[in-house]
């Protein structure tokens, strides 16, 4: 029998991470297209109650790795039991989220069985029965299709750029698997782990994204953005310039240097649009630009563009979304 | 403390693309090229343990005569050595086999850890720090911001979504550089002067005992590149802020969905 299509279903904390059904969604419609089984992954700790959330989603099969080894992320012990699910499940085509999570594991996986890896894909291609991806290279810049060799082909899909789609109830076989590793083989240990001050939305997980950059000013002036965000839903942002300049962390920076971002909704507030920030952030849904130089570049990625003071149009956007969310 | 930093050599990331005559690689000629930006702050990173600890830092690069360029660089911005694994086609070779090469060339010297960016910018892989730390079959922590040597532990934070992770690793191991880690020297005239006197160390492949896969059996390859997807025309607003500022929400609500 043909080889599955092996989604890792990443979980956090307990909580299936959203960009995870997205490649489960994804994996399902692959392996339709290629008539293969779809078997998803979950590893942790105490994981079968996700299992019910992972089976909306698709899956021929689930396999479930539950280990208190597996608590914590960890490269070695979270490469073991993906490493086990590929052998079980014969898998030729292996999908991972790219998150801070799947940018670790992937390659040491894909290294481990010889596999090529495409990291951040936007598009997966199954034409005339062969497996390619598309995957933005030189920040953006251009766009390269790759192909693969060999037995076992693996991919990351960019965050919020496939879409999560429930499927009617299927049948769906649930494996649980012993995780096949000694203690003493996970030799980088998460000690401590420090939750984001304020409990703020990060823009990498964010379907709404509000940035801000020299435009803006003054550093207090990102309070203008953080209250568009909050309005909103969603997360702040900035670009480069104002992180170098110390106005907010790296952690909110969108760019090259950054962050890459697509989520569904982002204003660029303030920011002109360098090379370096369109490569985090032009693969958006949706981008409205508000800066009051008309020949900003970030006008040519915009969907919506306001040529204007972005002190006189934000307080009138913030006015105007908390009226319609009241309504 | 012996610290190994693998750097790669890319396009300036102002550079305009073009593509060659194979429609599969970048037209690289009149293109300026540098240390990639991630690699610098290892390779920063690495200078400050060394002056810290003591110790010696060797800068590894692999890719053509100009990658020579780069070690020089990094020599003149306090590196003790360097490894150049010259071939030409090494660059355009897929990242598992990069890796090979690196770990054929590491592993003939004494390391205790060893550094680079968190990708090359350019390619935009991340695949072959991972990839080189199963290789040597050590420990690797991904995309760190700070770092902490121990007695034979390192200590590292790296950025997860929404969180930092602590995560301690017995050394020898590798880790990638996430911007933030430091603030990269600038080469003084002084280290640029002393750089010249420095070994690089050539190796070719055949050296190393390897070969690049034919291009048809590498694992992964480009296929074809393309200029992105254009996003169509933008509708634009230039009147009255207050006016532009409904008008933008009321389409993102009613014609974009999106709110």
């Amino acid at each position: 029998m043909p080889g599955a299509v092996l989604v890792f279903a990443e979980q956090r904390g307990g909580v299936l991470k959203r960009s995870s059904l997205e490649a489960l969604s994804e994996g399902r419609r692959t392996a339709d297209r290629l008539g293969r089984l779809l078997v998803a992954l979950i590893a942790g700790d105490g994981i079968g109650r996700l299992a019910d959330q992972a089976v909306a989603f698709g899956p021929d099969r689930l396999l479930l790795i539950d280990s208190p080894l597996l608590a914590a992320y960890s490269t070695e012990g979270y490469a073991a039991a993906l490493g086990q699910a590929i052998t079980h499940a014969s898998a030729e085509i292996v999908l991972l989220a790219c998150t801070a999570m799947g940018r670790d594991l992937a390659p040491r996986v894909a290294a481990r069985f010889g596999a090529g890896l495409a990291t951040d894909c936007v598009a997966l291609m199954t034409e005339g029965g062969v497996f390619r991806a598309r995957r933005p290279v030189y920040s953006g810049k251009a766009y390269a299709t790759v192909e693969f060799s060999g037995s076992l082909a693996m991919a990351t899909l960019r965050p919020n750029v496939f879409p999560a789609q429930e499927r009617p109830p299927a049948a769906c076989e649930i494996v649980r698997l012993e995780l096949e590793l000694p203690e003493s083989a996970i030799r980088a240990r998460v000690v401590r782990t420090e939750l984001a001050e304020k409990k703020e939305i990060d823009v990498a997980d964010a379907s709404i994204i509000v940035s801000g950059g020299r435009g803006l000013k003054d550093p207090a002036n990102f309070s203008l953005i953080r209250e568009l965000a909050e309005a909103l839903g969603g997360a702040v942002g900035a670009s480069r310039a104002v992180v170098d300049a110390g106005w907010i962390e790296h952690a909110h920076q969108v760019g090259q240097t950054g962050k890459v971002v697509a989520p569904a909704l982002y204003i660029a507030c303030g920011i002109s649009g360098a090379i370096q920030h369109l490569a985090g952030m032009s693969t958006s849904k949706v981008i409205v630009a508000i800066n009051k130089d008309p020949d900003a570049p970030i006008f040519r990625a915009a969907t919506y563009g306001i040529v204007g003071d972005l002190f006189a149009v934000i307080p009138k956007m913030i006015e105007e979304i908390r009226r319609l969310k009241a309504e | 403390m012996n610290i190994v930093v693998c750097v790669k050599q890319v396009p300036d990331t102002e550079t305009r693309i073009r593509f060659g005559p194979d429609g599969r690689w970048i037209d690289e000629s009149g293109v300026t090229f540098v240390v990639s930006p991630y690699d610098e702050f290892a390779v920063e990173e690495g200078i400050r343990i060394r002056e810290a600890r003591g110790g010696e830092v060797t800068v590894v690069g692999a890719g053509p005569e100009r990658v020579g360029q780069a070690l020089r660089t990094c020599l003149a911005m306090g590196v003790d050595r360097a490894i150049h694994i010259k071939d030409d086609a090494i660059e355009r070779a897929d990242s598992l086999t990069i890796a090979r090469a690196l770990a054929t060339a590491i592993k003939a010297i004494p390391f205790d850890l060893i550094l680079m960016g968190k990708y090359g910018v350019g390619t935009d892989n991340g695949q072959v720090g991972p990839m080189l730390a199963l290789l040597l079959d050590i420990p690797q922590v991904c995309a760190v911001a700070k770092i902490e040597i121990g007695e034979r532990v390192v200590t590292a934070h790296r950025e997860i979504e929404g969180a930092i992770e602590i995560v301690e690793a017995p050394l020898p191991a590798l880790l990638t550089a996430e911007k933030g880690l430091n603030e990269p020297r600038y080469p003084s005239l002084k280290g640029i002067m002393a750089a010249k006197k420095k070994p690089i160390d050539v190796r070719d492949l055949s050296f190393l005992g390897i070969s690049l896969p034919a291009p048809g059996s590498q694992p992964i390859r480009w296929q074809k590149l393309e200029a992105p997807p254009g996003r169509g025309e933008g509708k634009i607003f230039r009147g009255d802020p207050g006016e532009s500022a409904r008008e933008v929400v009321r389409l993102l609500r009613e014609e974009a969905k999106v709110i």
